[in-house]
C-alpha cells in the first residue's frame, strides 16, 4: 500500500499521509465497535454470576418458591419449563418438518406456494407478545383450555414453528439432488425417497434448527404471562392440564420486587436459565459436528 | 393413493401457518373493532393520555406509542453504527480465524433471553447512569434503549455482514488497483454495493426493538408518560400489554379490548418494517454474476 507515493515519487504528500492515517484510525473503530459487544456480554455474565453465585446452591434447586427469600427455590419453575418445552416439541417438531418437506419436496412452484412461503418468513417477524395474544384469545379462552401447560405450549409452538420450517428447509435443500434421482431411478416413490433418504440424510441439521428455536422458546416470558403461567406456584404438575409457572417468569416475578434479597433469588435464578441453554447449545452443537463429519 | 394422501397431509401442515396469520388478524380485528364502537378511533391516534385504569378514562395511544418509539430509536441510535461497524470489521478486516471466533460469541448476545437483559438493565446499567445523570428515574427509557440496543446487535451485525461478503472481490480489487485504501474501499464501494441489505438488517433489528417486552417492562417502567425525555419513566405498548394482563382483567370490558387495540397498532408497525425490509432486499438486490 505504501507504494501509492506523492506525485514527485520520493516523498509521500501530505493528502495521501492523511489518507493512511484515517484509514488506521478506521480500523481500530471497527475493532473497537466489535468489541463493544464482546464486552457487554462478559460484562452481563459476570454480573449476573457475582450477584447469583453465592444464593445458588442444591436447596434452590429442590424447593419451592417461598415469601421467605431464605427458603425459595426454582424446584416448580425448572420442572415447569422442562414440561412445557417437551410438549412444545411434541407439537412443533412434527408439523413444521412435515410443512418444510411439502415446501421443499412436494410443492409446485404456484402462487399458493409462494404465498406460504411469504407467510412463513413474516410470521418469524411478528413480535412474540403478539403470540401471547393470540394464545390467550384462541387456547385459554376459546377452546378453554385455562391457564395450563397445554395453552403455553401451544403458543409456543406458534411461536417457534416459523424458524424450524425455514431451518428444515435449509437442511433438506442441503441434501444432493443425485441421491433422489439415483432412489427414482431405482423406481422408489416420492414418498420413499423422502422418508428413506432425503430427511434421514437432513435430519442432523432439522434437529439443530429445532434445538436453537427450543432454546429460544426456553427464554421466553412475555407470550406465557399472556397465557396465563403465574410467578408463585408451590407444587410441580402431573399432567398438560395443571397450573405452571416457567424459569424467565419466576425470574421475572423475582426481579419485580423491590428487596435486595429477592433479586439475589433472580440472578441464581438467571444462572440455571443459562446453564439449560447451554447445555441445549452444546447438544445442538455436537449434532451438527457429526453430520459435518459424516457428510 | 397413499402417495396422494401423504401428500395432502404435508399440504395441510404447510397450510396450517397460514391459518396462524389468519388466527392473529382475526382475533385482533374481533376486539379491536369491539373497542372501536366504544372509543373514537380519532381519540385513540391523537389523544395524549393512556389513562384506561382511571376513574376518568383517556384512550390516547401517542404516550405508549412514543415510550415504543423512544425505546426503539435509542436501540437504533446504538445498534445502527456498532452492528455495521462490527460487520465492516468481520468482512473487510478480521482473519478467517477471528471471525469464527467473533461470530458465535455476538450470536450468544442474541440467544440471551429478553428477561435477562432486563435483570443487567435494573441492576447494572440504570444505577451506572444515575452516577453519571442523578436525575434518572429508577425506571427509565435510557437503560431499557441501551440494553435493547446491544440485544440488537447481532441483527445487524449479521446480517450486514452476510450483505458485505456477497460483494465478489473483483469490485474490491478493483478499487484497491486505483489506489484506494481500505477504509475507501470499505465505506465507497463495499457499504454502497451492499447498501439494501446493510438497510434491511437496520429495519428488521429496529422492528425486533419495538417488539421488545421483557427487557423494556423490567427496565422502562409502567408510566404511560408523553415525554421524549430518556430519563424519565415511560411505558412501551409491549409494557401495558404485559401491566393489563398481568391483572385480572375480566373478557369483555373495555380494559381488555385495549389490549388488542395495542396489539394491533405493534403489529401493524413490525409487519409493516418487516414488510418494507424484504421489498428492499428484493427491489434493490445487486445481482452479481
Amino acid at each position: 500500500m505504501s507504494v501509492a507515493a506523492g506525485p514527485i515519487g520520493s516523498a509521500e504528500s501530505a493528502f495521501d499521509r492523511r489518507r493512511r492515517r484515517m484509514g488506521g484510525v478506521f480500523a481500530v473503530l471497527c475493532a473497537a465497535a466489535t468489541l463493544v459487544g464482546v464486552a457487554a456480554l462478559g460484562v452481563l455474565l459476570v454480573d449476573v454470576v457475582i450477584d447469583g453465585l453465592p444464593r445458588l446452591d442444591r436447596a434452590f434447586l429442590t424447593s419451592f418458591a417461598s415469601r421467605i427469600p431464605e427458603r425459595a427455590g426454582v424446584k416448580a419453575a425448572l420442572v415447569g419449563s422442562v414440561w412445557t418445552l417437551s410438549l412444545t416439541a411434541l407439537i412443533a417438531f412434527p408439523v413444521s418438518v412435515a410443512a418444510a418437506i411439502y415446501l421443499e419436496e412436494y410443492a409446485p412452484r404456484s402462487w399458493v406456494t409462494k404465498a406460504i412461503q411469504t407467510n412463513i418468513a413474516n410470521l418469524a417477524g411478528v413480535p412474540s407478545i403478539v403470540y401471547g395474544i393470540l394464545g390467550l384469545a384462541l387456547f385459554v379462552r376459546t377452546l378453554g383450555f385455562e391457564r395450563s401447560i397445554l395453552s403455553g405450549a401451544l403458543t409456543l409452538s406458534l411461536l417457534i414453528m416459523p424458524v424450524i420450517i425455514m431451518a428444515a428447509q435449509e437442511a433438506i435443500r442441503a441434501v444432493p439432488s443425485t441421491i433422489r434421482e439415483a432412489a427414482y431411478g431405482l423406481g422408489a416413490t416420492r414418498w420413499q425417497v423422502v422418508s428413506s433418504q432425503v430427511v434421514p440424510m437432513a435430519l442432523p441439521g432439522i434437529l439443530t434448527g429445532t434445538i436453537l428455536a427450543l432454546s429460544r422458546a426456553v427464554g421466553e416470558t412475555a407470550p406465557l404471562i399472556m397465557v396465563g403461567a403465574v410467578g408463585f406456584i408451590a407444587f410441580t404438575p402431573r399432567g398438560v392440564m395443571d397450573e405452571f409457572t416457567v424459569l424467565p417468569l419466576q425470574i421475572y416475578s423475582w426481579i419485580s420486587r423491590p428487596q435486595e434479597e429477592f433479586r439475589r433469588l433472580a440472578a441464581a435464578g438467571i444462572i440455571v436459565l443459562l446453564a439449560l441453554l447451554l447445555t441445549m447449545n452444546a447438544v445442538a452443537i455436537i449434532l451438527r459436528n457429526r453430520a459435518q463429519r459424516h457428510s | 393413493m397413499k402417495e396422494g394422501l401423504i401428500g395432502g397431509a404435508l399440504f395441510a401442515c404447510a397450510a396450517a401457518s397460514t391459518l396462524v396469520t389468519v388466527g392473529v388478524v382475526l382475533v385482533l380485528l374481533r376486539e379491536t373493532t369491539a373497542f372501536f364502537s366504544e372509543v373514537s378511533i380519532v381519540e385513540f391516534l391523537t389523544g395524549t393520555r393512556w389513562e384506561p385504569l382511571f376513574q376518568d378514562r383517556h384512550f390516547g395511544v401517542l404516550p405508549l406509542l412514543t415510550g415504543s418509539i423512544l425505546v426503539a430509536g435509542g436501540a437504533g441510535v446504538i445498534a445502527v453504527p456498532l452492528g455495521l461497524l462490527t460487520a465492516i470489521f468481520l468482512s473487510e478486516y478480521a482473519s478467517r480465524r477471528l471471525r469464527e471466533i467473533l461470530k458465535p460469541v455476538l450470536e450468544v448476545l442474541a440467544g440471551i433471553p429478553t428477561v435477562v437483559y432486563g435483570y443487567f438493565a435494573l441492576t447494572f446499567v440504570t444505577p451506572l447512569l444515575r452516577v453519571v445523570f442523578p436525575q434518572t428515574d429508577i425506571f427509565n427509557a435510557a437503560s431499557a434503549s441501551i440494553v435493547v440496543g446491544i440485544m440488537i446487535i447481532p441483527t445487524v451485525s449479521s446480517l450486514s455482514e452476510d450483505a458485505l461478503r456477497a460483494v465478489p472481490s473483483a469490485l474490491r480489487e478493483g478499487a484497491y488497483g486505483l489506489g484506494a485504501t481500505k477504509l475507501e474501499v470499505s465505506t465507497r464501494v463495499v457499504v454502497p454495493a451492499a447498501l439494501s441489505g446493510v438497510i434491511a438488517s437496520f429495519l428488521l433489528a429496529i422492528s425486533r426493538a419495538v417488539g421488545e417486552t421483557m427487557a423494556v417492562t423490567i427496565a422502562a417502567g409502567n408510566l404511560a408518560n408523553l415525554t421524549l425525555n430518556p430519563l424519565e419513566s415511560i411505558q412501551t405498548m409491549t409494557a401495558y400489554i404485559v401491566q393489563a394482563s398481568l391483572g385480572d382483567t375480566p373478557q369483555g370490558t373495555l380494559v381488555f379490548r385495549t389490549l388488542f387495540a395495542v396489539a394491533m397498532t405493534l403489529f401493524l408497525i413490525t409487519l409493516a418494517m418487516n414488510v418494507l425490509s424484504q421489498w428492499i432486499l428484493a427491489r434493490y438486490r445487486e445481482e452479481y454474476q
